[in-house]
């Protein structure tokens, strides 16, 4: 049976939200930014005005400025875009049960079941960009497709305050022509690969042979393939509003650069002091570790290990995370954020596989030697007690990644 | 035409009665010390967002004394365009 999908976004969400509720900010190019100091303040979103004069997310507030001088930096609210999106989500729910959401601004649904009692699945996107223009004055872009692939292209089609259909009778026109980075999962190292092969297009992609793509790309490849022929079967999957928490990560931009093995180190101990720490309130442990870097010409890359036992050491973790590190940076460039996750998150009071060989008592002890560690701050601050090696340096040893800096949800390296 | 009137946000103390559903019914709005406005009847209630002002609540349609007039339930606050 086909199947009607939905994909809604909200369009420069935050901005918008800010601009709805401050009607003075109306029609200026006005930039979201996550922290107001030049140097770790960075572009969340910008408002339509911003983002013709050149203005992108992810830039740093200096440089949006260089390319809009006039830009209005607005410090971000999470608690009031979180309602919103909300709200939003209740006006989804009136038309189906199957709501997916992809961040807070994005949603897929399913209506495959509603047409009989809406009308279709047009109608109800125009009800649905209705309704939450009038109940929450922002605007929104809908692509009406079959499958969620599709469905996604449509509302990036054409912003701001559209509705696009795209099924087979208008599939190869609209979506042929389009960059094949437009393709959700089509990142930057992808499209390297597919250029480089003279993919350029997504109709080159749908029209390549999968043999070749899978062998450029392994099994992405006729993933990719499927996705660009429109051929997506995944469901729209209904997820809590609160979802499970599936792995703990801190990062830092540094107060300075860090230009050596030994500023890594240091910081690498301080960020899993805090993730361990984390997953020990969360009564789990982690069975990936992942390290994040970020350098000072801005390119990152994050690189991660599946661990043996599940561990919530943080001497482990640094350990592991800080050996990723060393395998994998070439100190081309200075490090300027650099970050420690934990995922694949078990609890802590399941059964674990015991290794024959790997120490368990040694683990057992750091383990609670960091429990010990956990209660003497909790009791008396964070500084009472302290790694020696926080002592080498310290500007970067001062910093308390738990409790000063921003906690990043589940998908910051993009999983 | 008719120039629109500037107007601004103006949070206001408002007297309510629930009933036993829970239903809430503001009775008198506390514009200032000299001004309370006893609704005569709310003749709508949605969701809405207030553009004029900024905003982002539920919407009462309120009879006073024969005008018209919008009150807003935002996030436990009351607010109403006021003329500036």
């Amino acid at each position: 049976m086909e199947r009607h999908i939905l994909h809604v976004d909200c369009n420069a969400f935050y901005a918008s939200v800010e601009q709805q509720r401050r009607p003075e900010l109306r029609d200026k190019p006005i930039a979201v930014c996550g922290s107001q100091e030049e140097r770790h303040g960075i572009v969340l979103t910008a408002s339509y005005p911003a983002k013709r004069r050149g203005v992108k997310t992810g830039m740093a507030i200096w440089q949006a400025r260089q390319y809009c001088p006039e830009l209005i930096v607005v410090p971000s609210d999470m608690r009031a875009y979180m309602r919103i999106s909300r709200l939003a989500r209740d006006i989804y729910e009136r038309y189906t049960d199957l709501v997916e959401p992809f961040g807070l601004d994005e949603v897929w649904l399913d209506v495959t079941g509603s047409t009989e009692l809406f009308g279709s699945a047009m109608k109800i996107a125009e009800d649905i960009s209705e309704a939450v223009k009038f109940e929450l004055g922002i605007t929104v872009s809908i692509g009406v497709s079959d499958n969620k692939i599709t469905a996604k292209l449509g509302s990036d089609y054409k912003k701001p305050d559209a509705i696009t259909r795209i099924e087979k009778d208008n599939y190869t026109d609209i979506v042929y022509p389009l960059p094949v980075e437009d393709l959700l999962y089509v990142g930057s190292a992808t499209s390297r690969k597919l250029r480089s092969i003279g993919i350029s297009t997504i109709g080159d992609l749908a029209e390549c042979p999968v043999e070749i793509l899978t062998r450029k790309l392994g099994k992405m490849g006729a993933i990719l393939h499927m996705f660009a022929n429109g051929r997506d079967i995944s469901p729209v999957q209904r997820t809590d509003h609160v979802p499970n928490i599936k792995s703990v990560g801190n990062s830092a931009t540094t107060p300075r650069d860090l230009i050596c093995d030994d500023d890594v180190h240091l910081m690498l101990f301080l960020l899993a002091e805090s993730v361990a720490s984390r997953m020990r309130e969360l009564v789990s442990r982690c069975t990936v570790v992942e390290v994040y870097i970020r350098d000072t010409e801005l390119n990152s890359f994050c690189r991660q290990r599946k661990l043996q036992t599940p561990t919530c050491s943080s001497s482990e973790i640094a350990n592991i995370a800080f050996d990723l590190f060393r395998k994998n940076y070439h100190w081309d460039k200075p490090v300027r954020s650099i970050g420690v996750r934990g995922s694949g998150l078990v609890t802590a009071d399941a059964g674990v596989q015991l290794s024959l060989y790997a120490d368990a008592i040694k683990r057992d002890k750091w383990e609670r030697i960091d429990t010990a560690v956990d209660e003497l701050r909790e009791r008396y601050g964070y500084m009472s007690v302290r790694r020696a090696l926080t002592l080498a340096d310290p500007l970067l040893g001062a910093i308390n990644p738990k409790d000063d800096h921003t906690v990043h949800p589940v998908g910051y390296f993009g999983g | 035409m008719r120039r629109q009137e500037q107007r601004e946000k103006r949070y206001v103390p408002v007297q309510v009665r629930f009933d036993t559903e829970g239903n809430m019914r503001p009775m008198i709005i506390e514009f200032d010390e000299a001004h309370a406005y006893t609704i005569d009847k709310v003749t709508d209630k949605c969701r809405a967002a207030c553009q004029r002002v900024g905003g982002v609540g539920i919407r009462y349609t309120c009879m006073i004394q024969g005008q018209e007039t919008y009150l807003w339930f935002e996030e436990n606050r009351w607010f109403v365009e006021a003329k500036q």
